[in-house]
């Protein structure tokens, strides 16, 4: 018998989530709303001509993020996609600085120069969003392999989506990762579309078959529970802190946007009103907010009080980087080299 | 010959900047294809695992994108990797990863971020391996803003330089000449390096000035001894790295001779060449006596076959027919 094993969580069944603490069932709701409330001001703000570029939303896959971000310890690595501010906040992200950023302002945490695809905080250890799709996982790898080797007590968490699955880089990473017994998770975030192809039409078989024949082993989850996801993120980082190597979760999950803030609505027919409803229903905040309350964890004033306080705060954000300044010309020089 | 150097080929050159580099700090380290067990395809890594183990000097599957990924982001969180694409010409598989990732990362984060990498790579034709394991792609990177571009020629050059690409917090590509790896010159012992941007005259000439990198050296040395016997003093210049590149030696040599052919392996379109002639015309144009000459590889994917291959290579005697056309 193997002692030291014994405690190694065998599946995410195995976690626990009735006795969770009162103050982490509130963390994960706040989070979850901050990226709600931080996507749909966005939506309203970009509406209406003010930020500049690109913006991919979050709206409706919270429960991911702060799933498994909730699990993570501030010197833990993630990199993002893409679609990243909803990690980017569950990791600990100033909505200030990230605002500002989108808005192109000196203030924002790339100074302006990365925008809402870019945005890295190094001190969170957030390696980055990323706009090349799958781009993240050799980073995201990398980040496990630097924790090894350096004897280093932290782990790595790589989120991509089910269009990266077909990209090449997700098996070249994590066929090392497997290889090499690397602390770190994949997270594939199945929204079911990769930008506007079905992935009934872009991938054959499932990531967790794909990982699993690279020895990784796998969980696919619903992906709008947010203890779901939680239990498998706990089983996922127990398995790296141990030296047990890479995990893969998937999470099912669906955004209610369109793929990016110039795609509302109807514009490219890929997918039905009625669908989109369909997912609306099964929204993973008030999901969660129905198992708080019925369950008698708290009451809906205790919630809406979280909520008002977010508003506040994201309100506050978009003033501070409506207000920031734009940054001084002579910084397209700064920074090429260091 | 001092007493602080000995003859040596630039790969062992570059194998003694490898360890003493690895001996000198913890984070470095080196990973690609068959660099450990097997010492390299080319045995430029031979004795590192001996000395580093197996963690440090990383046997990696056959996946350049990978390993590049991983090295990016190993270098994003506190190592400073060494990696060997085994050709340039597989640099291709790993494109994003160096081209939009490594390269933009310190500037799209505002310098939060950086990416201390060097990436190895053999380049260069000449050794009948047809038209995938032959080119010269270091243009392509040198266009690239972020990333820096070493090609050394001679084994002093190749320690020195790549001592100091290992203690750059940039992504350097480094690339070696495959045909070169036995090529002899003094090594430099110890703790020698060569800052990246700095041109080396390898020799002073006043009728024309040849700007050569890696390999070219050679059939520019043989062009400047024929051209010497006829009475025409040949400058020759290594730019040594091409980004960042020593622009003011290049064109002082040029106000000087009045002459300038540039000399390169890579694809004269679009090439380094074109670069360098474009540079040296605006700023050295009322000093030139004729137009600014180059010489690149033949634009041709390179052929296999011997007779056909070496049509492909720039030749000392081009390079003399060439001086002797800008000199009529």
């Amino acid at each position: 018998m193997v002692k030291a094993k014994k405690d190694l969580i065998k599946s995410p069944k195995d976690v626990s989530t009735s006795g969770l603490p009162l103050d982490l069932l509130l963390d994960m709701y706040r989070r979850m709303v901050t990226i709600r409330k931080f996507e749909n001001t966005i939506y309203d703000v970009y509406s209406r001509g003010i930020m500049p570029g690109l913006a991919h939303l979050y709206t409706g896959m919270e429960a991911i993020a702060v799933g498994v971000c909730i699990t993570l310890r501030k010197q833990d690595n993630i990199t993002s996609t893409h679609r990243g501010h909803g990690h980017l906040l569950a990791k600990g992200g100033d909505p200030n600085l990230m605002f500002a950023e989108l808005l192109g302002k000196e203030s924002g945490y790339n100074r302006g120069k990365g925008g809402s695809m870019h945005i890295v905080d190094l001190s969170l250890g957030i390696l980055g969003a990323n706009g090349v799709v799958g781009g993240g996982l050799g980073i995201g790898t990398g980040a496990g392999l630097s924790a090894k080797m350096l004897g280093e007590d932290r782990i790595s968490v790589a989120f991509f989506g089910d269009g990266a699955l077909n990209e090449g880089l997700f098996y070249e990473s994590a066929n090392m990762a497997s290889l090499w017994k690397l602390p770190v998770i994949y997270v594939m975030e199945n929204n079911h579309y990769g930008e506007y192809t079905p992935s009934s039409r872009s991938t054959a078989g499932t990531g967790p078959a794909r990982a699993e024949a690279m020895n990784i082993p796998s969980v696919s989850v619903d992906g709008n529970d947010v203890l779901t996801v939680y239990q498998a993120a706990v089983w996922a980082t127990e398995r790296a802190r141990a030296g047990q190597g890479p995990s893969f979760v998937e999470c099912k999950s669906y955004r209610w946007r369109g793929h990016h803030m110039g795609d509302q609505g109807d514009t490219y027919g890929y997918r039905s009103q009625e669908e989109v409803e369909e997912w609306m229903e099964k929204c993973p905040i008030q999901r969660f907010s129905k198992h708080l309350v019925n369950n008698d964890l708290v009451n809906p004033e205790q919630l809406k009080a979280i909520d008002d306080e977010v508003q506040i705060l994201i309100d506050d954000s978009v003033e501070f980087a409506k207000q920031a300044p734009y940054p001084d010309p002579s910084e397209v020089f700064e920074d090429v080299y260091a | 010959m001092s007493m602080h150097e000995r003859i040596g080929t630039i790969r062992e050159a570059i194998n003694e900047a490898l360890h003493e580099e690895m001996r000198r700090d913890d984070r470095v380290f080196i990973m690609g294809e068959d660099i450990g067990v097997a010492g390299g395809v080319f045995k430029v890594t031979a004795g590192l695992l001996d000395e580093f183990g197996p963690e440090r000097v990383r046997d990696t599957p056959i996946t350049e994108a990978g390993i590049v990924g991983l090295a990016v982001g190993a270098a994003m969180t506190g190592m400073r990797p060494i990696v060997e694409i085994m050709f340039s010409d597989f640099t291709t598989l790993a494109s994003d990863q160096i081209v939009n990732q490594a390269a933009k990362l310190r500037y799209m984060t505002a310098g939060q971020t950086s990416i201390p990498l060097v990436i190895r790579a053999a380049m260069g034709a000449g050794r009948r391996a047809a038209a995938q394991h032959s080119q010269s792609l270091h243009a392509w990177f040198a266009h690239i803003p972020g990333l820096k571009v070493v090609m050394p020629s001679n084994p002093a050059d190749a320690k020195g330089l790549l001592k100091s690409a290992i203690r750059d917090d940039n992504p350097v590509l480094y690339f070696e000449d495959k045909m070169m790896y036995n090529e002899k010159g003094p090594i430099p012992e110890g703790d020698y390096t060569v800052p990246l941007g700095e041109a080396r005259i390898h020799r002073e000439g006043t009728d024309a000035t040849l700007i050569c990198t890696s390999s070219m050296l050679y059939p520019a040395f043989d062009a400047a001894d024929q051209l010497a016997e006829e009475g025409i003093e040949v400058e020759v210049i290594d730019p040594r790295s091409i980004t960042p590149l020593d622009e003011e030696t290049l064109v002082n040599s040029a106000i000087k001779t009045g002459h300038v052919l540039i000399i390169d392996e890579g694809y004269q379109n679009y090439g380094v060449t074109a670069e360098i002639a474009a540079r040296v015309q605006e700023k050295a144009f009322d000093y030139l006596d004729a137009p600014v000459r180059r010489l690149g590889a033949a634009d041709v994917p390179i052929p296999f076959a011997p007779s056909l291959e070496d049509l492909t290579i720039p030749s000392a005697d081009q390079i003399v027919e060439i001086v002797h056309e800008m000199r009529a």
